[in-house]
C-alpha cells in the first residue's frame, strides 16, 4: 500500500497512503499547527490550524487581505520566493516538517502542484507547456502520451488535440486556466494547490473548472483559495473562513475563525462572524 | 489506518524530500554566470590599474606642468594645455547648440506632435541618427562644415559637428523625461487655462528639468570622449603654436582635443611617450568623471517625490 | 446667430468669435510651435545632409577611378588602390572577435543580473558595467596596444605582430559588452513574473526556469541587442585606429594575427598623419564612399533590431 503504484503508461505516481474506497476519517495529508507568516517584519497571518485530509476539496474563504493566499503559498514553499518572508509554526506533510532544513522545496513542489488566479502558461505550443514539467523532472518514457493523458484529465484535450503545435496563448482564458491545470497534473503531484483558479473566468469558464475539480478530486488533494463562496459551497468538502483581525495599533493580520465540513459552515456555523459572511452581509 | 501505515508513509516521504541531489550543474552554471560579470568588471580595473601606474609617475616628475604646458615634440616638455582648452572650446560649441536644438526638438515630440506619420518617421529618424557611427559625423562635418560652408578645419567646425553627434542623444534622453512627467501637472496646467507654451513652461520643463539637465550631462561625457570625428574635422595632431591669438583667431585656427592629443601620443614609436599617454587618460578619466558625478549629483538633488 | 420672427432676437451671451482668445495670444502659440517644429526638423535635414553628402562624393569616388581597383590586392588609397574586400573583411574579423567577447560576456551577466543576482548586488554591479560603456575608445585603443596585444596575444600566439586584429576585436568587444548586457536584461526582466512562479510552481530550479523560461521568452530583445552590439562594433574607430595598426594600407589578410585594415579604420587613417588627404584627391573621395557603405552597414542592422524590438513589445 505503501509503494508508489504504477499506472498504464508505466510511471510511478507519488500516491501515497489510503487508496480510494477505504472507509472511515481520512488521513491527514497537512497538518498545519499555529501557523504565522510576516512580510517584512510585518504580520500577515497569525496561528493558522488546518488539518487538510486527503482526496479532498478543502476551500479557505474570506475577504480580501486575510491571509488565504499567503497560507496556501506556504503549502508548497512557494513563499520562499519572497523576500524577507518569515514562517513559524509547523507545516506537515504526510508526517514530515516541510520547513525543516534538510527539505528540498524543489522536490516539495514536486508533489505538490500549483495553479494560479490569472492563468500563465508559457508562451509556448500547447504541448511544449505540459510538456514542461515531465521534462525538467527527467521523465524519459512516452511523452506525447503523457501529454495526451493529462489534457484528458484536464477535461481540454478534444479542444486541443488538433492544435498542439500552436502557441498556447491562442487559446482562450478558460482553456489557458484548463491547460494550466493540466500542466500541474502532468508532473504526477500528489496534491493540486488553486489560488483562485476562476477568478479571471467567465461564469461558463468558471463553471467547467468546477466540474473539473470534482472528478480531480478522486485522485488528488486540492486546496482552493476562493472568493467566490458560493464557488466553496458547491465544490468543496470542508471549508475555513478566514477573517481579518485589527489589533489596537492598527494592525490587520489574518486568522481563521472556523473550519469544519463545508454543510456546517454554511448552514449552521458556529460563529458569527462566519454566519455574517456567508449570509452575505458583510464581505 | 492503523499506526503503523501512516508513520511508513511519513518515512517514505521524508526520504524523498530530504533525498537531495547535489544540483552540481546548477550551481556550475549560476558559478559560470557570475564569472562573466567578474571578468568584465576585471578588464575594467585591469585598465584603471594600468592607466594610473603608469600615468602617475608622470604627476610625480612634473606635477600641474604637465596641465600646464603645450606640445611638444619633447617628451620631457609636451604637455595637455592645448588639449584641454580646445576641449573647453569644443564643449562650449556643444552646449551652446545642442542643448536649445535637443530640448526643443524633444519638447515638440512630446508635448506638440499629434501622432502622424511624420512624427513617428521623425522619432525612428533620431533613433537611427543615435546609431549611426560617430566617425560618419565627422564626414558630415569635413564635406559641410570644413568644405561647403567654408569653416575650415576650426574648433567651429569641429565643435558643430560634435553637437550634432550628440543631438539625438539629447533629444532621446529629454523626450524620455518629459514622458515620465505624469499627466495630472499637465491637466492641471491646462484646467486653469493655460496656453499649451504656459503649461510646459511652468509645469512640465521643471518637472523633467533634473532628468533633462542628466541627459544633457551625459551627453557632454559622450562629446568629451570622441576623437575620429574630430579627426577628420581638423584636430591637429601635431605640435602647433597657439601662444598668444585672440579669440577669434583661436575659433578660426588650429585646434586640438584632449582625445586626440592622446592619439597622437599614443602612436608616437618613443616609448617616454607611453607614459604621457597614460598621464593624458588620467587627466581624461578624472574629468568624465566629475561629470558624471556632477550628473547623478544633479539628478538626485532636484528630484522632488510628488 | 438666432434668428428670429419679426421682433428683435436678444443678443447671445457668447459667440464662438468669444472663446478663440486674442489674435496675438494665437499667433505666439503658433510661432512657439513653429520654434519647437523647426528644432525638431533639424534631425530630418541633418539625416538628408549625411545622406547627399555621402552619395555625392561618393559618386564623385567612383567616376573619378579605374573601377578595376576596387578589386586589386589591397587597400592602399593613396597608391590608387582600393580593394573593398580587405578592408570590409578587417571589418567582419574585428567585429567577429569583438562578438565573440561580447555575446558570452553579455548575455552572461544579463543573465546573472536578471535572474540570479539579489537586489542588493543588482545595484552595485549595474552601475559598474555601465562605467565600462563609458570609456571613450581612445583609452581602450590604448589598452589593447599596450596590455591585450603584449600580454595576451603575443603570450599566447608567439607569432602575432605588435598591431593585431584580435587585440583590436577583444578591445571592441568589452567597449560593446556593457550594451549587449543592459539590452539583453531589460528584455529578461520584462518577463512577467507569473512567467517564472508557474515555473517554480512545477519543480524547476532557477537554472532551468532562467534557461528554459525565461531566455525563450526574452529571445526577441536578447537578439536585439545582439544586433546592436554588431552595428556598434562595426561602427568602432579608434581602437582600431590605434591598436590594429596598417595607417599606410593594408594588403587583403584574413590573419587576425597581424596587422589589418577595418573600414572604420581606413577612414581614420585618411584623415590622419602629415599627408591627410585633401581635397581634390580621388583619395579623399574614398573617404565618403567607404563612409557610405558603413552608413548603410549600420543602418540597416538598427533597422532590423527595430524589428525585434517591436516583436518584445507587441507580446506583452
Amino acid at each position: 500500500m505503501n509503494e508508489p503504484s504504477e499506472t498504464t503508461t508505466g510511471r510511478a505516481r507519488f500516491a501515497l497512503g489510503p487508496q480510494r474506497g477505504d472507509v472511515g476519517e481520512r488521513e491527514l495529508v497537512f497538518d498545519v499547527y499555529d501557523l504565522s507568516v510576516s512580510y517584512g517584519g510585518v504580520q500577515a497571518v497569525r496561528d493558522v490550524t488546518l488539518p487538510i485530509r486527503v482526496r479532498e476539496i478543502t476551500a479557505l474563504i474570506g475577504p480580501s487581505g486575510c491571509g488565504k493566499t499567503t497560507v496556501l503559498r506556504c503549502l508548497n514553499r512557494m513563499n520562499d520566493l519572497i523576500d524577507g518572508v518569515r514562517i513559524e509554526g509547523q507545516v506537515r506533510y504526510h508526517g514530515v516538517d516541510l520547513y525543516h532544513r534538510g527539505v528540498d522545496p524543489v522536490e516539495v513542489r514536486r508533489r505538490i502542484g500549483m495553479v494560479f488566479q490569472k492563468p500563465n502558461p508559457f508562451p509556448k505550443s500547447v504541448f511544449e507547456n505540459v510538456a514542461f514539467g515531465p521534462r525538467i523532472a527527467g521523465f524519459k518514457g512516452d511523452m506525447g502520451a503523457l501529454v495526451e493523458e493529462s489534457l484528458r484529465k484536464a477535461a481540454l484535450w478534444d479542444e486541443v488535440k488538433d492544435k498542439l503545435k500552436d502557441s498556447a496563448m491562442t487559446l482562450s482564458g478558460g482553456q489557458q486556466q484548463r491547460l494550466c491545470i493540466a500542466r500541474a497534473i502532468a508532473v504526477e503531484p500528489d496534491v493540486i494547490l488553486m489560488d483562485e483558479p476562476c477568478s479571471a473566468l467567465d461564469p461558463i469558464a468558471t463553471a467547467r473548472i468546477e466540474d473539473l475539480m470534482r472528478e480531480l478530486v478522486a485522485d488528488y488533494t486540492i486546496v482552493i483559495v476562493t472568493h467566490n463562496m458560493q464557488q466553496a459551497a458547491r465544490v468543496s468538502d470542508r471549508t475555513a473562513f478566514f477573517t481579518v483581525d485589527v489589533d489596537e495599533a492598527g494592525h490587520r493580520t489574518g486568522t481563521v475563525v472556523e473550519y469544519d465540513q463545508t454543510e456546517v459552515v454554511f448552514t449552521n456555523p458556529r460563529d458569527k462572524r462566519t454566519e455574517d459572511y456567508v449570509t452575505g452581509r458583510f464581505g | 489506518m492503523a499506526l503503523a501505515d501512516t508513520r511508513t508513509t511519513t518515512d517514505a516521504v521524508r526520504r524523498a524530500l530530504t533525498g537531495r541531489r547535489r544540483d552540481l550543474g546548477g550551481r556550475l552554471f549560476e558559478s559560470g554566470l557570475l564569472l562573466t560579470l567578474l571578468i568584465a568588471l576585471a578588464t575594467l580595473i585591469v585598465l584603471l590599474a594600468k592607466i594610473f601606474g603608469q600615468g602617475w609617475s608622470v604627476f610625480a616628475e612634473r606635477g600641474t606642468s604637465f596641465l600646464t604646458s603645450p606640445m611638444s615634440q619633447a617628451a620631457g616638455r609636451a604637455g595637455i594645455w592645448q588639449g584641454i582648452v580646445g576641449s573647453l572650446m569644443l564643449m562650449a560649441f556643444v552646449v551652446v547648440i545642442a542643448f536649445p536644438l535637443g530640448v526643443g526638438a524633444a519638447v515638440y515630440l512630446e508635448e506638440y506632435a499629434r501622432d502622424t506619420r511624420f512624427t513617428r518617421f521623425v522619432n525612428a529618424n533620431i533613433r537611427n541618427l543615435a546609431g549611426v557611427p560617430s566617425i560618419v559625423y565627422g564626414l558630415l562635418g569635413l564635406a559641410i562644415f570644413v568644405e561647403l560652408l567654408g569653416f575650415g578645419r576650426s574648433v567651429i567646425a569641429g565643435g558643430v559637428t560634435l553637437a550634432i553627434l550628440v543631438l539625438p542623444i539629447v533629444i532621446i534622453t529629454t523626450a524620455e523625461a518629459l514622458r515620465a512627467v505624469p499627466n495630472s501637472i499637465r491637466e492641471a496646467g491646462f484646467g486653469v487655462g493655460a496656453t499649451k507654451w504656459e503649461v510646459v513652461r511652468s509645469h512640465v520643463l521643471p518637472y523633467a528639468a533634473p532628468g533633462i539637465f542628466t541627459g544633457t550631462v551625459l551627453s557632454i561625457s559622450r562629446a568629451l570622449g570622441e576623437t575620429a570625428p574630430l579627426l577628420l574635422v581638423g584636430a591637429i595632431q601635431g605640435t602647433f603654436f597657439t601662444g598668444s591669438q585672440s579669440l577669434l583667431e583661436r575659433l578660426q585656427g588650429l585646434y586640438t582635443s584632449l582625445p586626440t592629443v592622446i592619439y597622437t601620443w599614443s602612436r608616437q614609436p618613443n616609448p617616454d611617450f607611453q607614459k604621457l599617454t597614460a598621464a593624458a587618460i588620467m587627466v581624461l578619466l578624472v574629468v568624465l568623471l566629475m561629470v558624471n558625478a556632477t550628473a547623478i549629483l544633479l539628478r538626485n538633488r532636484y528630484e522632488r517625490k510628488w | 446667430m438666432l434668428g428670429g420672427g419679426g421682433a428683435q432676437a436678444p443678443r447671445p451671451v457668447l459667440t464662438v468669435a468669444d472663446l478663440r482668445g486674442t489674435s496675438r495670444r494665437r499667433r505666439k502659440g503658433r510661432l512657439i510651435r513653429g520654434a519647437f517644429l523647426s528644432a525638431a526638423a533639424v534631425s530630418v535635414l541633418i539625416s538628408a545632409l549625411i545622406v547627399v553628402a555621402l552619395v555625392g562624393e561618393a559618386v564623385v569616388f567612383l567616376s573619378k577611378i579605374d573601377l578595376r581597383s576596387l578589386w586589386s590586392d589591397g587597400w592602399f588609397p593613396r597608391r590608387d588602390m582600393f580593394d573593398i574586400r580587405t578592408i570590409f573583411a578587417g571589418t567582419v574579423i574585428v567585429s567577429l572577435i569583438a562578438m565573440l567577447v561580447a555575446a558570452p560576456l553579455g548575455l552572461g551577466a544579463a543573465i546573472y543580473l536578471s535572474e540570479y543576482a539579489s537586489q542588493r548586488v543588482r545595484r552595485r554591479l549595474k552601475p559598474a558595467l555601465e562605467t565600462l560603456a563609458g570609456i571613450p575608445s581612445v583609452v581602450m585603443g590604448f589598452f589593447a596596444l599596450t596590455v591585450i596585444s603584449p600580454d595576451l596575444i603575443r603570450r599566447l600566439f608567439s607569432g602575432a605582430g605588435i598591431f593585431n586584429m584580435a587585440a583590436a576585436g577583444i578591445g571592441v568587444g568589452i567597449l560593446v559588452t556593457p550594451l549587449v548586457a543592459s539590452i539583453a536584461e531589460d528584455a529578461m526582466h520584462a518577463v512577467p513574473n507569473s512567467l517564472r512562479e508557474a515555473s517554480y510552481g512545477l519543480a524547476a530550479r532557477r537554472r532551468s526556469t532562467s534557461v528554459r523560461v525565461v531566455v525563450p521568452a526574452a529571445v526577441s530583445g536578447i537578439v536585439a541587442a545582439l544586433i546592436v552590439g554588431v552595428s556598434r562594433a562595426i561602427g568602432e574607430t579608434m581602437v582600431v585606429a590605434i591598436a590594429a595598426g596598417a595607417t599606410g594600407g593594408s594588403l587583403f589578410t584574413l590573419n587576425p594575427l597581424g596587422p589589418g585594415q577595418t573600414m572604420t579604420g581606413a577612414m581614420a587613417a585618411l584623415g590622419t598623419g602629415s599627408d591627410r588627404v585633401t581635397g581634390g584627391t580621388a583619395a579623399f573621395n574614398s573617404l565618403f564612399f567607404v563612409g557610405l557603405l558603413l552608413f548603410a552597414m549600420t543602418l540597416g542592422l538598427n533597422v532590423v533590431s527595430e524589428r525585434f524590438v517591436r516583436k518584445v513589445r507587441r507580446r506583452y
